[in-house]
């Protein structure tokens, strides 16, 4: 009976010995400015610059279009709800409200984007 | 007498909170920066009483009165310019870890030559916004009291200087917290007395077809020599006697007491459009040469200014960390939107019921005068002293917060060549701080008060509005990039309007010149991003180090150390 030699199986584990190569912290290739770290700060930047532009747009588009929307259409400039015009009702009282909700609403993202890249770059 | 002892008592309050809380301030650093140990929501009031001058206290309201729906801009641009310092200025400004312009120029840029320029701005940009303050705090004496217009400048002085000498920035911050309460207060609760005379008066519209007129005889006595437009032939009693006034212009001399009958329509001043109650609630309609233009010019000078204004962001670094910077700017979005639904009913119905002030040119007063105009007896009395509280406050919160910046600049850079002590360095510099803005008021021409301080958020909008933005989002800026644009802007800015104040124009130069913000903040953004990209070489060895400082959360355990190598 010619059974073939089971064929040699090298078992292996983990190397007792060596502990595991712990992989760098992130946070040590930011403070040594290596490419890996700058590619982490440049996207934090990024998408911070990108929040706060958007913020800003969100806001001063709209309140810059009012003039020229008002000007062209005379038919806009006399507008009224109740006694009041439109343009004062917008820019005399609903404009404070709105950015207070724009600003509330930037404070969130941006410390969400934060709390992202911690997580991140800690490893948690 | 009552609107003497309401600001008597706002003045005696503010010392005497000055000097409860320097018994707290014990260093150096105290005396600076009240040691961050203030909590938000009070640090957010602080910048929020400084922020609230008398140009919005009284010259909004005053503005909205002549001006109308254009001038909605001014309460408008005040509060929407935290928006762009939230969002884009913030928390890495308090991460920077700099505690006045000139710092955070220095810092980011490591070059001393752009640090002495931004102290030149900042001491420039303090004293051209504190001027109007002293002006407006005579102007407003004079009115009340019967005062020498110097009188009202002269206390504001002196009561800055007291409380800043004897405290520094922590005694400051309680003030300003204080200040800011005191003014909601006494522009809100005269308004809710205002809108229900006006209710009692059966609402008239201001929405007239006609120009604003007499609703009652009224008798307007002028203090100084005035050229009014008379829109209407009338037939008034000048100094006792009668005389029939012709439509046009005319000059009416100093110290001339003039009765006007009922129902006629009211001289404007010459240089004031005379608007009806529909075009004065429309945009565009106001009669400016190119109103358009001037609109988007006063959007650029105070959506971006305020972020510049050196004595606003000095308050940031009080925060402890840039997340607690983020809610401060927020919640003083809130408190500032508060205070500016205000002014445009006073504006309203100050067209409605004290519409001589379009005669005297005294639209600044309108928030003073309006409680008496439309109150009779002791609640007109009384509303009137709580809006003279308010004024004083206005008056003390902005003088204070930018003479304690300008203070911190000159001690810092100047007087302590000579000086050792930094404490009585602060002191000397406080009092230069403070004398210099009150002698240039006494000869500078006065003009309305928040078109005043709007020429100062001008300034700041050409020259630390783009330092800032490209100082915190763009690593390619260098010290040279920086020094130049800084010149270039504010050397525009300042020249165009000493031009415009100082000669008469029309047309376009006029309009560009004085609303110089639309063309000299692109033009210094444009000349920084240019030099630095021809100045690459000398950008600072550690610039990655500091755009880590600035913009990695205080959480996370990287090395933020100010060191010249990263």
């Amino acid at each position: 009976m010619n059974t073939p030699r089971p064929r040699r199986v090298v078992i292996t584990g983990p190397r007792r010995d060596v502990r595991r190569r712990r992989p760098r912290p992130i946070t040590d290739e930011i403070d040594d400015q290596t490419r890996v770290g700058k590619v982490y700060l440049r996207s934090l930047i990024r998408t911070q610059l990108l929040l706060g532009l958007a913020t800003v747009a969100l806001v001063v588009v709209p309140l810059a279009a009012m003039p020229l929307v008002f000007g062209a259409w005379p038919s806009v400039r006399e507008l009224q709800v109740g006694p009041m015009p439109l343009w004062w009702l917008l820019l005399g009282v609903l404009v404070y409200p709105a950015i207070l909700g724009v600003g509330w609403w930037y404070v969130r993202q941006a410390d969400r984007n934060e709390a992202q890249f911690t997580d991140l770059v800690e490893g948690r | 007498m009552l609107a003497a002892i309401g600001m008597a008592l706002t003045v005696l309050v503010t010392i005497g909170l000055a000097a409860y809380s320097s018994r707290l301030a014990r260093t150096t650093g105290d005396f600076y920066v009240a040691s961050r140990s203030v909590p938000a929501w009070w640090n957010a009031s602080a910048i929020a009483g400084e922020y609230l001058s008398a140009a919005s206290f009284l010259g909004v309201a005053g503005l909205i009165m002549v001006g109308g729906a254009d001038a909605v801009w001014f309460p408008v641009g005040y509060a929407v310019g935290y928006v762009l310092l939230l969002a884009l200025v913030a928390a890495p400004l308090r991460r920077s870890g700099a505690y006045t312009l000139p710092d955070f120029a220095e810092a980011r840029l490591r070059s001393r030559t752009v640090r002495v320029i931004a102290s030149a701005l900042v001491v420039l940009i303090g004293w051209l916004y504190v001027l109007p303050q002293l002006q407006g705090a005579g102007i407003s004496l004079q009115i009340l009291l019967d005062t020498p217009v110097w009188l009202g400048g002269l206390l504001v002085s002196v009561t800055v200087l007291v409380v800043i000498v004897g405290g520094g920035m922590r005694s400051v911050t309680l003030v300003q917290g204080f200040q800011y309460w005191l003014k909601v207060v006494a522009i809100m609760v005269p308004v809710l007395f205002l809108l229900a005379a006006w209710r009692a008066d059966s609402n008239p519209s201001p929405l007239t077809q006609a120009p604003p007129t007499f609703q009652e005889q009224t008798t307007v006595s002028m203090r100084v020599d005035t050229e009014v437009t008379v829109p209407q032939a009338v037939d008034v009693s000048v100094n006792g006697g009668q005389q029939r006034w012709d439509v046009g212009v005319r000059v009416v001399p100093a110290d001339t007491v003039v009765t006007f009958p009922a129902g006629s329509q009211v001289p404007h001043l010459s240089t004031t459009t005379i608007l009806s109650g529909s075009s004065w609630a429309q945009a565009l309609q106001g009669g400016q040469e190119h109103a358009l233009y001037r609109t988007y010019a006063l959007m650029f000078a105070l959506f971006l200014g305020t972020m510049g204004l050196p004595h606003v962001l000095v308050r940031f670094y009080t925060n402890p960390d840039g997340r607690q910077a983020r809610r401060t700017a927020l919640v003083v979005i809130g408190l500032v939107g508060l205070f500016y639904l205000a002014p445009s009913v006073y504006g309203m119905l100050g067209r409605l019921y004290a519409p001589e002030l379009l005669m005297t040119g005294r639209t600044d007063a309108v928030v003073l005068l309006l409680p008496q105009a439309m109150l009779s007896g002791a609640v007109g009395q009384w509303l009137t002293a709580l809006v003279s509280a308010g004024a004083a406050a206005a008056f003390l919160a902005t003088a204070t917060g930018l003479t304690v910046t300008v203070a911190g600049v000159l001690s810092q850079d100047l007087v302590s060549r000579w000086v050792q002590d930094p404490i009585v360095a602060f002191r000397i510099a406080a009092a230069v701080a403070v004398v210099v803005p009150f002698l240039l008021g006494l000869f500078a021409e006065s003009l309305p008060l928040a078109q005043a301080v709007s020429l100062a958020f001008a300034v700041a909008a050409a020259t630390f509005s783009p330092l800032l933005l490209l100082g915190i989002w763009w690593r390619r800026l260098t010290d040279v990039g920086a020094a130049v644009g800084l010149i270039v802007g504010g050397t525009a800015a300042t020249t165009a309007i000493a031009v415009s104040t100082l000669v008469e124009l029309t047309g376009w130069p006029a309009a560009l010149l004085s609303q110089p913000a639309a063309w000299a903040m692109p033009m210094s953004l444009a000349t920084m991003v240019i030099v630095s990209r021809r100045t690459q070489h000398r950008l600072p060895a550690g610039v990655d180090r500091i755009m880590i400082r600035l913009h990695t959360p205080e959480s996370v355990g990287v090395r933020r150390t100010w060191t010249a190598r990263g």
